[in-house]
């Protein structure tokens, strides 16, 4: 390899056969284009449409509590339990590399709403920025409840499509002053939901005002619900959910003194087990694009490979002359492959970088409902490089020993 | 410093075999220049590839310079071919895409010349041939006589004992094929065993010695009176 003859030989055959070089990087810089930009393409439309259905995906897991009914360290059963902030928060903390989002709930049923002359009852949920993302709310108006919000217990409000229609009719109702059961609140944000006209006459408040306002400052919370990180599998999934419920109901069980069988005073439901379709539907769009790639690949190492089968019988006569003049085999195979897997690495790193470029640029750019983030993992993209490079090389080598092999005589014999 | 004995050589083909050379024997001594001729299907090229260890005998003994030459392995034989032989082919073969300088450092690389040396070296050869003002040409930009000068000079590189030439002329108009001819003449003067395979009279004219194959054998050898390329010239 670090022959400094053989190289100036090998760099004289490139500088003299520009043609064929030009022809050799140009298939394998273009191939490899192609395959990246198709294995990039493949990922955005995997990762657009895993974005569709991402929304049915997260399995929620609600936390209520009840009343107990079994007899436990000397407390009665019949107690009534109440979570309150700190259960939340000792199970955020307990649990925080587990969940991704979480939010906790207090309401109060059939707040009176009140604006200019329209009023009516309605269920007024004061909950956490994440109860978005856990519910399903599309904002179409102005915003959802944030932080800062909950922080400094604003008096803000996100109402529902149905009760801005009945409250506002056709007027704006962003930056309008509601009234809920006569404190004032400012509409800050309309939402649908997919879960219909009902949910959509709710209204959603900071859980800290409600707290505070229609709570006497208490720190009750009527129920939490969380979501956990996705897995690659359904089978993972439903492990690690299962494992969270356990996790905490045992520690929610032990902060109240509430029997550890007692599955009516804390309550846990989990829809991770109903989520096994997105699993399915995942695992058979990265398949299907495993196999496009896999097949793209295939098509790559048959364009290389033929290349180089060319290249080889185009200079079999130079092989026989090579050989009457004292060449070995050995050096015959060796200058062919050497020189081969030279302008196929150049050639392929610039096919590789200019797709990435390409990609990279291009990609942010391209807005659509079934395709995002087109991107290639960098490694994923060089093992491809590599194994391009060791199929032109493979495919080389074979004609290239055959060639080697055969008596100059023969090479040489006139056409 | 050829001794050829009982040399036997046969292919296949098919179901059939076919017997080419059927006992060849014969002696080559230090600065002869010797013709070999014969119709085609005599077996003279299938004698030249077994001289030239491209082609390798079925029995019978070659001794090339005091070395056996039998069941060698491709590396060994190529060794051999560096070192011992040179070749000149009918059709020149040069390397289209290497200058005449380039081509006729061949064989020298393969000796493991360093490159300065083997283009000083080149030179030398290509001052012998008289195309030292084409040194840089491509084989497309020199004539058919210039590429056999050419080729002449890179069998001349690595200074082999034998000169082997497979119809050195046969591409050649007259006129150019003398000019050939007046060069190999040179060369033998000078010592250089050559061995020149034709079916043309008036170049194996200009031999010292005429060996005639027909059928595989060798039915006629003689030396001659040389005929001077250059009183045609």
């Amino acid at each position: 390899m670090f022959n400094i003859e053989r190289w100036q030989e090998i760099f004289e055959a490139i500088a003299k056969n520009k043609l064929r070089t030009f022809l050799t990087g140009t298939s394998v810089a273009s191939g490899i284009f192609i395959l990246v930009i198709l294995l990039g393409a493949g990922k955005g439309l995997e990762n657009g449409i895993a974005k569709q259905f991402e929304n049915d995906a997260d399995g929620v897991i609600w936390i209520w509590a009840g009343t107990t009914t079994k007899e436990y360290k000397g407390l009665n059963p019949g107690r009534r339990i109440q979570l309150r902030n700190s259960d939340f928060e000792i199970s955020k903390q307990k649990f925080e590399d587990q969940i991704d989002k979480k939010s906790s709930k207090f309401s109060i049923w059939n707040g009176n709403i009140v604006y200019g002359k329209e009023t009516g009852n309605y269920d007024c949920q004061g909950v956490s920025p994440d109860h978005q993302a856990i519910e399903k709310v599309t904002i179409t108006e102005g915003r959802f409840v944030n932080l800062l919000d909950i922080k400094n217990n604003r008096k803000v409000a996100v109402i529902g499509q149905k009760l801005k229609n009945d409250l506002f009719k056709e007027k704006n109702a962003i930056g309008e002053q509601i009234a809920i059961s006569n404190v004032k609140f400012e509409v800050v944000g309309v939402f649908t939901d997919p879960g219909g006209e009902r949910e959509e006459t709710r209204t959603y408040l900071p859980v800290t005002t409600v707290q505070q306002v229609f709570g006497s400052g208490s720190d009750k919370i009527n129920d939490m619900s969380f979501t956990l990180h996705k897995k690659d599998t359904y089978e993972e999934a439903l492990a690690e959910s299962k494992k969270f419920t356990d996790g905490v109901s045992q520690l929610l069980k032990g902060k109240n003194t509430v029997a550890p069988d007692d599955t009516s005073a804390i309550g846990i439901n989990s829809t991770v087990e109903n989520i096994k379709q997105f699993y399915d539907l995942n695992l058979y769009i990265r398949l299907f694009f495993w196999w496009v790639g896999i097949c793209t690949i295939i098509a790559g190492v048959v364009g290389v490979s033929n290349i180089m089968l060319i290249i080889v019988k185009e200079r079999t006569k130079e092989i026989g002359i090579r050989k009457a003049l004292g060449a070995t085999p050995l050096s015959i195979v060796g200058m062919i492959l050497h020189e081969s897997i030279f302008i196929t690495t150049i050639a392929g790193f610039v096919g590789l970088l200019s797709s990435l470029a390409l990609l990279e640029l291009v990609g942010p750019q391209i807005k659509s409902d079934y395709f995002l983030n087109p991107e290639v993992d960098f490694t994923i993209a060089l093992s491809t490089l590599i194994l391009l490079v060791i199929a032109g090389a493979l495919a080389g080598f074979f004609p290239a020993y055959r060639a080697a092999k055969i008596k100059p005589i023969v090479a040489l014999r006139d056409e | 410093m050829i001794e050829i004995k009982d040399l036997h050589k046969s292919y296949k083909m098919g179901h059939s075999e076919l017997h080419v050379l059927k006992g060849i024997n014969f002696n080559i001594k230090e600065g002869e220049l010797v013709a070999i001729m014969g119709s085609s299907g005599s077996g003279k090229s299938t004698l030249l590839n077994i001289l030239g260890i491209l082609d390798e005998a079925d029995s019978g003994d070659y001794v090339l310079d005091n070395v056996p030459i039998k069941k060698l392995n491709e590396t060994i034989a190529s060794k051999y071919r560096n070192q011992f032989l040179g070749f000149v082919f009918q059709s020149f073969n040069l390397i289209n895409y290497k200058s005449a300088l380039d081509n006729v450092a061949m064989p020298l690389y393969y000796k493991g010349v360093k490159r300065k040396e083997r283009n000083e070296i080149a030179m030398k050869y290509l001052e012998k041939v008289g195309l030292v003002s084409h040194s840089h040409h491509l084989p497309s930009e020199l004539s058919g006589g210039q590429k056999q000068r050419v080729a002449i000079a890179r069998a001349l590189a690595s200074n082999p004992k034998v000169l082997l030439a497979d119809e050195p002329t046969g591409a050649l108009d007259t006129l150019t094929s003398y000019e050939v001819m007046e060069l190999i003449q040179g060369i033998n003067d000078e010592g250089k065993t050559i061995l020149i395979v034709t079916h043309e009279p008036d170049i194996a004219a200009m031999c010292k010695r005429n060996v005639v194959l027909k059928d595989g054998v060798i039915i006629d050898d003689k030396y001659v009176e040389q005929v001077r390329a250059s009183s045609y010239v």
